[in-house]
């Protein structure tokens, strides 16, 4: 696991060997995590993967059957969800229909019983600060999904949580608007100061707004990285083929290479085992066309698609069974049906152990 | 689709079929005539006549009696049971047997009841009777709030709590006030099902105590006059008015 530097040493919240099981079936299997103080943290992976479990047992809404959750150095989980200095924002919002937005958002300092007139203050405050002082009086039932998701937030970091959680916060919004959210969290989450958790299956919106970002797969990290660590160095096949779009090559780790049936041998770095099943990992934009007969390797452009800054070219060689995906600058398309030369960037290719085999 | 012409005489057929009854008893208490089947003009006299019999206004005092403490105990207890259902069980079976009252037939609440109450050797009375009618009313109850907790969005209380109110707190602030138009919706139905329940009440209230539609069963025997067809116009203006008001709090409700 690798830890940025930049990142304060001591960590806030310290996630210990967490296991918790449904009867026989695993969603968290020994998980340990650890998220600096300040830092915006993604849980991401496909659904079933124990992200939401975890973050529910952060906020105490499951009790892991082993393991700890210390928050500042204090054994949380066996507080119940109403002492801990945690807040979620839910994934329906679970804003009160019944009360107002301002309601809404002093309920929680309600509460804990601070006194009237600095509720008053603290939640005119936050109001302003997500934009909707003119909504104080509205029900949530008259508020746009995007004004809703707002008073959630302000909802949840009114009582100044040491750690806020978001439980998929974007995905009941439409995509125009959750791009603006997008930007909008990351903005809140400088501007408050506080450390964001948040739980997503949407890989750009996590690469996008995350320092750091764990990728959860049957209930266990597969990676914790960057994102540009994960794209360009993804540790295993899931990651490389779960973040990003990937060229995988399936083969047998040889000494200082990679042997792949019908390509060849690619010399690409690696630590594996010799003789292991392994997979290269190419994307797309490390793969160059060249004139066919300068390399080994050609195939017919089967497929273009025009992105506008560049294009995706699908390229069909003979001996694999599925056609490669290249990534080109938009003036030098190949055409349909023509015949193209491909070699890879190696430098910048990984090798990964292929659990499949 | 819109039919019209002889495509609906069955419609109206049914129609009059369910309410002519009704509207002869409506049309009855403006009778001047005492004979029911002939009509000799029109006349308010029979509803002044209701307040000034004395057996209707016992009648009436004991069934507002009985009524509004059954509303009061079957939304309380019908509430609490939907809750308890909804959080703790997850089989059919409970749900059925908290709702069954609801349709099993008065005559065996009523035989059942009596029996049980003999055999604990209880005296009969108006409260005898809230009991009886407490079971019926609250299945009712159980099964309104039931429908609302199942539309609830679960995150609701969890939210609470995260924010950082207790248990209490929780169902007071959050869950009750989502609960609350069910609630209403369910003790309206409670009066109305308990103002004119005839089989169960007279199977388990004392003789000194009838409720109105026993006294008014007393007093059909001699024959039905003008005045009992007042006060049935009375009643039947109350029950709907109630379930009205029922209809729009759910539909209130709804479109939250």
């Amino acid at each position: 696991m690798t830890t940025t530097p930049e990142l304060s040493s001591t960590p806030l919240l310290e996630i210990k060997d967490v296991h918790h099981s449904y009867g026989s079936v695993v969603a968290l299997d020994n998980i340990s995590i650890s998220i600096a103080d300040n830092e915006f943290f993604a849980l991401l992976g496909p659904s079933g993967c124990g992200k939401t479990t975890l973050l529910r047992s952060i906020a105490g809404f499951e009790t892991p059957s082993s393991g700890s959750i210390l928050l500042d150095g204090v054994d949380l989980t066996t507080l119940p969800a109403h002492k801990r200095p945690v807040n979620m924002m839910f994934q329906s919002y679970a804003l009160f229909p019944h009360m107002s937005v301002e309601k809404n958002v002093a309920y929680g300092l309600e509460s804990e019983g601070v006194d009237k007139s600095e509720i008053r203050r603290r939640v005119g405050e936050i109001l302003e600060i997500v934009g909707l002082a003119a909504f104080a009086h509205r029900r949530p039932a008259k508020l746009s999904g995007g004004q809703r998701q707002r008073v959630a937030l302000a909802r949840a970091i009114v009582k100044r949580p040491r750690l806020l959680l978001l439980d998929e916060p974007l995905s009941a919004l439409d995509r125009k608007v959750r791009a603006e959210m997008q930007l909008e969290l990351k903005r809140m989450q400088h501007e408050v100061g506080m450390t964001f958790v948040v739980v997503t299956h949407d890989q750009e919106e996590a690469m996008s707004m995350a320092d750091r970002i764990a990728v959860l797969n049957n209930g266990a990290v597969e990676q914790l990285d960057t994102p540009l660590g994960l794209y360009s160095r993804p540790a295993t096949r899931f990651v490389a083929s779960f973040i990003g779009s990937a060229n995988l090559f399936d083969g047998i780790a040889v000494a200082g290479g990679i042997d792949i049936p019908h390509l060849g041998m690619f010399a690409v770095a690696h630590t594996l085992d010799l003789g292991s099943p392994a997979t290269l990992v190419v994307r797309p934009e490390d793969v160059l066309l060249v004139g066919p007969s300068e390399t080994i390797l050609s195939g017919l452009v089967v497929d273009t698609f025009f992105l506008g800054g560049s294009s995706t070219v699908s390229i069909e060689v003979p001996s694999l069974a599925r056609p490669i995906h290249c990534t080109v600058h938009a003036a030098n398309v190949a055409a349909f049906g023509e015949r193209v030369g491909l070699t890879f960037d190696l430098a910048r290719c990984v090798v990964v152990e292929n659990p499949l085999n | 689709m819109r039919k019209s012409g002889f495509g609906r005489v069955p419609l109206w057929l049914t129609y009059a079929f369910l309410y002519v009854p009704i509207l002869i008893v409506v049309i009855m208490s403006f009778n001047s005539s005492k004979n029911l089947f002939v009509w000799r003009g029109f006349t308010l006299d029979w509803y002044p006549a209701v307040f000034a019999d004395n057996a209707i206004m016992v009648g009436l005092q004991n069934t507002l009696i009985v009524a509004t403490s059954v509303t009061v105990l079957a939304t309380a207890i019908g509430t609490l049971m939907a809750v308890g259902i909804h959080r703790y069980t997850r089989g059919g079976l409970i749900r059925a047997f908290a709702i069954a009252p609801a349709l099993l037939p008065d005559l065996l609440m009523a035989v059942g009841l009596l029996s049980l109450f003999s055999l604990l050797s209880m005296t009969l009375g108006l409260y005898s009777v809230v009991i009886a009618h407490t079971t019926f009313a609250m299945a009712f109850v159980t099964a309104i709030v039931l429908a609302r907790l199942a539309n609830l969005d679960p995150s609701l209380e969890e939210a609470s709590r995260d924010l950082g109110a207790t248990a209490a707190r929780t169902f007071w602030r959050v869950t009750l006030p989502q609960l609350a138009p069910g609630m209403v919706a369910g003790a309206l139905l409670s009066f109305t099902l308990s103002l004119d329940e005839f089989v169960i009440a007279f199977f388990t209230t004392a003789p000194t105590t009838p409720t109105l539609p026993i006294a008014i069963y007393s007093m059909v025997r001699f024959g039905v006059t003008p005045e009992i067809n007042a006060l049935a116009t009375m009643l039947l203006f109350v029950s709907v008015l109630t379930v009205i008001g029922a209809q729009r709090l759910t539909r209130i409700t709804d479109s939250l």
